[in-house]
């Protein structure tokens, strides 16, 4: 599956906030769903996503079961010089997915 | 009669009470955050359907009027979860404006707080009740 | 006046039938929102997968891209579907019909309706045609493909004695526990359910209705799914193709 679908201005002004979207393709198993057995399917989960841009912290999430499959996120960040941005998180599997994006401000 | 549906009424209870967070069980979490602070009401805004027609993935949005830099975090929680706590966000210094959203999951009808954690160390609260419907076909 | 009020309510469910209201216009705001907004449909990570695989090779290297060029190329396909196929002398499914282009074509497996590389291909494909209005051929062969569906739609099934019609016909838009009841269009698929939690096929949905009302449910490549899939494209006609639809 394609991992993940990141949405962000490739242009923005100096100081202008702009707006991140990101959807992830994962099934959020939150480890309280029962399979046919009675059995609970394990946990499987995003448990942490950092945005940076060069370095400097965006936003910082700590995620529990709730959040739903295929998660949805959307926050925004202040553009004071061009830089990439970059997208990192971390499932229960210690699988590690980073999404990086260019962004042009002027 | 009486007797049998307060019995039944009890039995219900003490089967469904386990997949749920206890009021006690919020109260503590907040009660950690908090860490001796009051919350106090408002600053902070929940957006969420007060009719929901499936808990799988419900829309929500929290943010806080205040500038970048003004708020250290989001927190939110759901007190009719087994599990209470939704997400957390930290804000760092190339945040925007103090604002998150995503979908999330709700097991049934409950109250959705939400909470900011300023810079300066205060803490606002926002409250959302949230009906979530029985769908009727399926799988 | 009460006369009047009496004959509008018994009017209103063959009123409902004529004009064709997609599922859509049913759900809350935020799940019309979360279909409205591409950067918030989480069908698009199917739609973008199907987009990659269009242009990958597949089995012995045949692209899709190879015969039919670019993706946007095949707008308006995907409204067609079902559609008579000469050379088998069978309707197809869409699902059907790229499962031949995989074997006759490209030396590739055949594909599960409801594995994720054949919901990609069918989000992608179905996406080309998003906007454009369902447009089934409905004479020469399909006729009959139809008026088989047709009759399935109205013939009661399983331990409930239910048809389909009864419920999406003749009581859409009443309520069924908290849910209103759709009037069943098959046009927004493959579909994001929430209840699934994934995307899905319009057969799995067909499926849940008919062990709902306690029937055996049609085997995914049956005759009785394609007349089935093709009754409810001649049946909405006048919707538009909304893949990847999001419902509760």
């Amino acid at each position: 599956m394609v991992r993940a679908l990141l949405n962000v201005p490739k242009r923005a002004r100096v100081g202008e906030i702009i707006e991140i979207r990101l959807l992830i393709s994962h099934p959020m198993e939150s480890g309280q769903r029962r399979g046919p057995n009675g059995q609970p399917y394990p946990r499987d989960i995003i448990h942490s996503l950092r945005a940076e841009f060069d370095g400097e912290l965006v936003v910082e999430l700590d995620l529990y079961p709730a959040i739903a499959a295929n998660p949805f996120f959307a926050f925004t960040m202040q553009a004071e010089h061009s830089g990439t941005l970059s997208l990192t998180w971390i499932d229960d599997h210690d699988t590690v997915q980073t999404e990086h994006a260019q962004i042009e401000v002027a | 009669m009486i007797r049998r549906h307060f019995l039944t009424i009890a039995a219900t209870a003490a089967i469904i009470h386990p997949a749920h967070a206890s009021q006690a069980e919020i109260a503590a979490l907040i009660r950690e955050l908090a860490a001796g602070r009051p919350v106090a009401k408002g600053r902070i805004t929940l957006e969420v359907p007060e009719l929901v027609e499936n808990g799988n993935a419900v829309s929500i949005v929290a943010h806080v009027d205040a500038l970048p830099g003004e708020v250290r975090a989001i927190h939110v929680f759901a007190n009719g979860n087994p599990l209470p706590h939704v997400l957390t966000a930290r804000f760092g210094p190339r945040a925007g404006r103090p604002r998150i959203a995503t979908r999330f999951r709700l097991a049934t009808s409950q109250t959705v707080t939400a909470i900011a954690e300023m810079a300066d160390a205060t803490l606002h609260s926002d409250e959302v009740d949230v009906l979530v419907t029985l769908a009727a076909c399926i799988e | 006046m009460r006369h009047a009020l009496f004959a509008l309510l018994l009017l209103t469910p063959l009123t409902l039938a004529a004009a064709p209201r997609s599922g859509h216009d049913d759900a809350g705001l935020s799940i019309q929102a979360m279909q409205d907004d591409d950067t918030q449909n989480p069908g698009m990570l199917w739609v973008a997968q199907g987009e990659a695989m269009w242009d990958a090779n597949a089995g012995t290297g045949q692209r899709c891209a190879s015969c039919h060029g670019a993706i946007t190329a095949m707008r308006g396909v995907a409204a067609r579907y079902p559609a008579w196929d000469p050379t088998q002398n069978r309707p197809l499914s869409l699902w059907q019909r790229i499962n031949h282009c995989r074997t006759d074509h490209q030396g590739a497996e055949a594909l599960d309706v409801e594995s994720d590389a054949m919901l990609s291909l069918t989000a992608a494909l179905g996406h080309q045609s998003r906007g454009m209005p369902v447009s089934i051929a409905t004479d020469g062969p399909m006729a009959e493909v139809i008026e088989t569906g047709r009759r399935l739609h109205q013939t009661r099934q399983g331990q409930l004695n239910l048809s389909c019609a009864q419920c999406h016909d003749d009581l859409a838009g009443h309520h069924l526990a908290g849910s209103r009841i759709p009037q069943g269009h098959g046009n927004g698929y493959p579909e994001y359910r929430l209840e699934w939690q994934t995307l899905g096929s319009l057969w799995r949905r067909v499926r849940n209705c008919l062990t709902g009302v306690r029937a055996t449910p049609y085997a995914a490549d049956s005759a009785e799914m394609v007349a089935i899939e093709a009754y409810l494209a001649a049946r909405a006609q006048g919707l538009n193709v909304e893949t990847p639809a999001v419902r509760p």
